[in-house]
């Protein structure tokens, strides 16, 4: 039952993007379209769950003093690891956010959350924690993407829902990116009032 | 100390209000409308009701339903006024559906979502333009040739004066008459220098705005234009026609000197104008656009607040 | 188990112990990554020669490194069917602009790919399938070196609203051309894989 409580928290009250407002530089990068925001959501669950779970295991043998740097080496050798198995096995992925996997490490989540949750909890609740932030920011980044690539050229996830010629091309680009977030935010706001 | 009188109220009411502010630059753009319709004809009519019907419909049904005030803020003139200048910065072949769109993301972007008149950082008209300019650029760039008076969609299209000159070809620019007058490919609004420069005197003659603005934008362009043309007068184009052509007149005149998102002080007003003139001819010959105006403006917008801040006057009283 | 204490002895063990650890984990990904990256590299490359020219197996029989007259370096594949040449060109609208040309020895466009673009998308981005046989630009089976836009007197259409790209995609073909089928030993650092 905790565990799913925990699972929750990360998708819902603490959604990373919509409620914590944490990892914009790839949450507004990457989701031109639905499945760049998915695969990118994806990684940085990957590496999330690992990182929680690797600074769970070790956080009684790390003096307080240099965590921040062991835990900084822990999840860049992490994203190092994904990376050169992206590019071995999925090379389409890499071709399309080959640039946003190596910022991975930098992703405040990643960090935020060994601080906040890993350090302080047992390996096996900050799997759940990993995997429940992780979900929730693949969900968020998704949606953002399927909205961009809507608004942007009348596809999601590739299928054509009406003619690009009344697509508005700002929604790909950057500036599209914080419009549609925002308003994104605005209408996840409202409901939760409700 | 002698000249400041404070008399006990009650006080005398200057007049001055929102509606005949409003109504007054609606006024103003009269000679620059009946321009637009003199050169583009149909087109231009069409383009111009759609535009400002449709920001009246949305300021009204936004106000009403998604903000839940009573949508009487319809009638101040400045859902009209924001149609008009929107329907001033767009070609006269755009499809009616480019303009409704144009209309939403003006209105509902850039106003309300911020809270309604007075809350808005950018020039909603400006928001309107650019989203368009930016998403649908095929559109947005093909300019109708200025004479077509019956013709709409299948009006036939040309590179407008900036279009050539971005181009390189200086050679086959309107002549001086035409720049003037407006003879000449462009948004409906935009062509005719001398009726916007008509409006703007009408504005300053009511006292709706200042001098500081509009001067300092058309100042900085003429002197920094000149000195470029001076320098290499085969590659720049000669002051004249740099301020006759593109929205310049109208930014100058009309976009820029909006109330709301231009700075209050006339030392933040000359400091705004400055900038939009550098910004503007920068695009204009460095930039990948033809038209750098627009942009301008949205991006001084973005630093009114933190002129407002630098440029307050001094209190009454207080030391330097 | 209690929290080890912030002593300089302490924190230097860990530290070290963290890092090989994670070097160690580095490193073993790292070989067994190694040859199926370069092996998708590889094919990548070779499915993009194909592709240029006019799909089917083909046979590289030299690989050089050339220099354009721009001073841009561009990768010439001298094989049986032609010669496919991965040049690019530093004006895009967005930036770089990179391209694999595929020519028949006369100077003949047999295909090409767009391989690296910062252009807009929706409009210079649409190079990749703008130029290619049967779409509105076609260049396919026109002779390369002196391909220009309409707009400056060529037979080519650009892409709607975005004549830079299409400026920027032009020159590279181009200059592709002109440089592969130029002297091949002039100003050249051959890295052949064996000489004719």
């Amino acid at each position: 039952m905790k565990a799913l409580r925990i699972f929750l928290n990360g998708v819902v009250k603490e959604n990373p993007t919509f409620v914590l407002l944490l990892g914009m530089c790839p949450t507004l990068g990457t989701t031109s379209s639905a499945i760049n925001g998915m695969s990118m959501g994806l990684a940085t669950m990957v590496v999330l769950v690992f990182s929680n779970f690797i600074i769970s295991l070790i956080k009684d043998i790390v003096p307080n003093m240099v965590r921040i740097p062991a835990f900084v080496v822990v999840i860049a050798s992490l994203v190092t690891i994904l990376q050169m198995l992206i590019k071995a096995y999925a090379p389409e992925v890499d071709k399309s956010l080959g640039l946003f996997i190596p910022l991975i490490v930098v992703n405040c989540i990643i960090l935020g959350r060994a601080e906040a949750f890993a350090a302080k909890n047992n390996p096996l609740d900050s799997i759940f924690d990993g995997l429940g932030i992780g979900i929730g920011f693949t969900l968020a980044l998704t949606l953002l993407g399927a909205v961009r690539e809507l608004l942007g050229t009348g596809r999601v996830f590739d299928v054509a829902l009406f003619p690009e010629t009344y697509g508005a091309l700002l929604f790909v680009l950057a500036p599209g990116a914080f419009i549609a977030l925002g308003y994104l935010i605005a209408i996840v706001n409202k409901l939760k009032k409700n | 100390m002698s000249k400041f009188i404070i008399s006990l109220s009650p006080h005398v009411h200057g007049g001055d209000s929102v509606e005949k502010n409003m109504y007054g630059v609606c006024v103003a753009l009269v000679p620059a409308l009946l321009a637009g319709l003199y050169f583009f004809g149909l087109g231009a009519a069409i383009v111009l009701t759609t535009s400002v019907v449709s920001c009246v419909a949305f300021e009204f049904l936004i106000s009403k339903y998604i903000l839940g005030r009573d949508g009487r803020s319809v009638t101040d003139g400045s859902a009209i006024l924001t149609g008009l200048l929107l329907g001033f910065n767009l070609p006269s072949n755009l499809p009616l559906w480019l303009i409704v769109l144009g209309a939403l993301v003006a209105i509902g972007v850039g106003k309300m979502t911020f809270g309604g008149l007075g809350q808005n950082p950018f020039n909603p008209a400006l928001v309107g333009r650019v989203f368009l300019l930016i998403s649908f650029p095929v559109q947005m760039t093909s300019w109708p040739v200025a004479g077509q008076l019956t013709s709409y969609l299948d009006a036939q299209t040309a590179a407008t004066p900036l279009g050539l000159a971005s181009q390189g070809r200086l050679d086959n620019l309107p002549d001086a008459t035409d720049l003037l007058l407006g003879n000449m490919g462009g948004s409906l609004g935009e062509v005719s220098a001398l009726a916007l420069l008509l409006g703007c005197a009408w504005l300053l003659w009511k006292r709706i705005i200042t001098w500081h603005i509009p001067v300092s934008i058309l100042g900085t362009v003429a002197v920094l234009s000149g000195l470029l043309y001076v320098a290499d007068p085969s590659t720049y184009m000669n002051p004249l026609t740099v301020l006759t052509t593109g929205g310049l007149m109208l930014g100058a005149c009309f976009m820029a000197t909006d109330y709301v998102t231009s700075p209050m002080t006339p030392r933040g007003q000359v400091i705004y104008g400055v900038m939009i003139g550098i910004i503007t001819l920068v695009i204009r010959n460095w930039g990948a656009y033809p038209e750098g105006m627009s942009f301008a403006i949205l991006i001084m917008n973005a630093f009114t607040p933190l002129i407002n801040t630098y440029c307050k006057p001094r209190r009454f009283g207080t030391k330097k | 188990m209690k929290k080890l204490q912030s002593t300089w002895y302490n924190m230097a063990v860990v530290l070290t112990l963290i890092s090989v650890a994670m070097g160690a984990a580095l490193a073993y990904v790292n070989q067994v990554t190694k040859p199926t990256i370069e092996q998708e590299q590889q094919k990548a490359l070779e499915t993009g020669i194909q592709k240029v020219l006019g799909g089917g197996d083909v046979k590289v029989n030299e690989e050089k490194t050339l220099t354009d007259a721009n001073g841009e370096s561009l990768q010439v594949y001298y094989t049986d069917k032609g010669m496919a040449v991965k040049a690019s060109d530093p004006k895009g609208f967005g930036g770089r602009l990179v391209a694999l040309v595929g020519l028949d020895y006369e100077g003949n466009i047999l295909g090409y790919e767009v391989l690296e673009t910062k252009e807009t998308p929706g409009l210079g981005a649409k190079a990749q399938t703008w130029f290619q046989a049967g779409a509105k630009g076609n260049i396919i089976g026109k002779r390369a070196g002196d391909l220009a836009v309409s707009k400056d007197g060529g037979d080519v259409d650009a892409i709607t609203a975005s004549t830079i790209t299409s400026r920027a995609f032009l020159r590279i073909v181009n200059n592709a051309a002109a440089t592969a089928m130029g002297k091949p030993d002039a100003n050249t650092s051959a890295t052949g894989l064996h000489k004719n």
